[in-house]
């Protein structure tokens, strides 16, 4: 009988010491300031497939052709090919085989990481430097070169996160993940 | 007294020295000494640099880009060159997509928004206000090993294939001491990580991850972060993929769903035989390579030879690495230093007499969850075959006749 209570005993004082040293090592201190909406916004890049957050303005891929020729090209070749960077077009239907070629058309799940993309980090030697209408139309002109939108649809805020990718279903979530070995 | 005298008292003591030692032949005789016994060294420096006759340890440069871009690509760690598990900063491997960003730490921010009760914003002072916690971790590109994937085996050093890896004290805060501060939205499941880079890198992590071990890391090794280590603050999240802990982190924004970026849609995807590909493969498997004797050194002689090498699993803590010399054929579990650590490296060590023969050396390791490092072949058949993410297999270096080490495929 005494041998129950003597474990509750310490298990009591077990849960003080802990609740004492974890109040110790983690007191409650608030460092933030709030953030006004304003300011959020500048800095707010992030545009995920439901398009929320995709600002006013809108490009066809003929306006994007003039784009993509001056800022683009150069890295990723004439009409997307690649070389020195990553091929931006073609590949449809060669995920499965020997050589897969993986680009915007034949392997991206979503049009929308295309806007996010080029205004975030493109040309490399001077991101967040192409206006609105200019990454509109630029994405525009790759989803045409890949075959998934006409030369004069305009890409916008209603119809870039319509735009379905080839390769859409393509890919199988890991997270919460499965068991591997 | 004044110096002046002082000095004259000192210099007559020794001429006196010296002319008693004339005195003495025998003490005279050649005393060993280098030349570097003989002169006074050389003053401090504020802050060091190894010594001259190791200039030759050095990261691994891979540069696809060329000039065109020497900021996008990766830097790998030496690790033939390194022991024990922590690395040193100024070799820790670096991995950026648009260079290195030189931040001003008073003109930084980090934001906290999106599905939060209070938007915030975080000076850099602010973070450094926040009572610290010291974890020891390594970092893994996912991207890590891809060379070992060539048609032929590279014959390089171990670090220029292994080398996105490497380990560090971190010192920080847990993440989700600001994500209480801005205080969670129940619809709150994701949240998105963007760096200060002209990448503007940005990953979506699951809250749980964020919840869990999350750190935000202001140093490494005891001093502040370097630049193309995140400085002035970074995000880190043990065990997972290195691109996910955001270096030069300036916005987290908390979602209901992934963003789906470029990085985890069109890079840092696992592509699969069929044409299908996994996406969120967050952990970094768990993996060895031996680092000494590795491919391009060479044995001087037959005798006692320490394998030694790295292991980590991404999972929690290593619980054994076994060394082979026969090509897999029989195996000796190696002596472990760090195992106590989850999700740090451990270096592991194996006394070997090498007899002059042909040799072929393997190591393995298992984690504490019973993962176990697979063999090449198993761990190819498994994806695509432009796979370059996440290779845990096994390394296998052939020890020739002549003591060459050479990198193969078993």
């Amino acid at each position: 009988m005494s041998t129950p209570s003597r474990i509750t005993t310490c298990a009591v004082i077990a849960l003080a010491a802990c609740a004492t040293t974890q109040r110790a090592d983690t007191p409650s201190v608030k460092f933030g300031q709030p953030a006004a909406a304003d300011e959020i916004a500048r800095v707010d890049i992030s545009i995920p497939p439901s398009g929320a957050g995709l600002p006013a303005g809108s490009g066809t891929a003929r306006e994007g052709l003039k784009v993509y020729e001056q800022k683009c090209s150069a890295c990723h070749g004439a009409k997307g090919t690649g070389k020195p960077a990553d091929a931006l077009a073609g590949g449809v239907g060669s995920l499965a085989s020997k050589a897969p070629l993986r680009t915007v058309g034949s392997y991206w799940p979503y049009a929308t990481t295309l806007f996010d993309y080029v205004r975030r980090a493109m040309p490399l030697n001077a991101p967040l430097s192409l206006s609105d209408d200019e990454v509109y139309a630029v994405s525009a002109y790759l989803l045409f070169l890949n075959g998934i939108v006409g030369e004069d649809v305009a890409m916008n805020a209603q119809t870039l996160p319509q735009v379905k990718m080839p390769n859409r279903d393509g890919f199988i979530s890991d997270w919460p993940p499965r068991a591997r070995n | 007294m004044n110096k002046k005298s002082g000095r004259r008292d000192f210099l007559a003591r020794g001429a006196a020295v010296v002319a008693g030692a004339a005195l003495m032949p025998s003490a005279r005789a050649e005393l060993a000494g280098e030349p570097w016994e003989r002169v006074y060294g050389t003053g401090f420096t504020k802050y060091g640099q190894p010594s001259r006759f190791e200039q030759s340890v050095g990261r691994h440069l891979g540069q696809p880009y060329g000039e065109l871009a020497p900021g996008s690509g990766a830097a790998l760690s030496p690790i033939e060159a390194l022991d024990g598990i922590i690395t040193p900063n100024s070799v820790h491997f670096i991995r950026s997509h648009s260079g290195t960003p030189d931040i001003d730490p008073k003109l930084h921010r980090l934001y906290v928004h999106g599905l939060v009760e209070r938007p915030l914003r975080f000076s850099v002072d602010a973070l450094l206000r926040y009572p610290r916690i010291t974890r020891t971790y390594f970092l893994e590109c996912s991207g890590n090993s891809s060379r070992a994937l060539t048609p032929q085996p590279a014959q390089v050093p171990a670090g220029g294939m292994h080398g996105n890896v490497s380990c560090a004290e971190w010192t920080g805060f847990p993440l989700r001491v600001l994500l209480d501060e801005a205080g969670l939205r129940p619809q709150a499941k994701w949240l998105l990580a963007e760096g200060a880079d002209s990448a503007h890198m940005s990953r979506s992590i699951p809250l749980e991850k964020a919840l869990d071990d999350a750190m935000i890391a202001l140093y490494q090794n005891g001093e502040r972060l370097r630049p193309e280590q995140g400085y002035p603050v970074r995000l880190l999240l043990p065990g997972w993929e290195g691109n996910m802990s955001v270096k030069w982190l300036r916005r987290i924004k908390l979602t209901e769903e992934p963003t789906h970026t470029k990085d985890e849609t069109s890079k840092y995807t696992d592509p699969l035989p069929d044409g299908r590909a996994l996406q969120f493969t967050f952990e970094m498997g768990v993996k060895s390579v031996i680092t000494r004797p590795s491919s391009t050194m060479k044995l001087a002689e037959p005798g006692f030879h320490e394998i030694s090498g790295i292991a980590w699993s991404g999972a929690g803590r290593v619980r054994r690495v076994d060394v082979s010399t026969d090509g897999g054929r029989t195996w000796n579990e190696a002596t472990l230093l760090g195992a106590e650590r989850p999700r740090a490296l451990v270096r592991f060590r194996h006394p070997w007499r090498w007899d002059g023969t042909p040799a072929v050396l393997l190591s393995r390791a298992t984690d504490e969850k019973g993962n176990v490092q697979p063999p090449r072949r198993e761990w190819q058949a498994r994806y695509a075959p432009d796979m370059r993410f996440h290779n845990n297999s096994m390394v296998t270096w052939a020890v020739e006749a002549d003591g060459s080490v050479k990198h193969v495929y078993a």
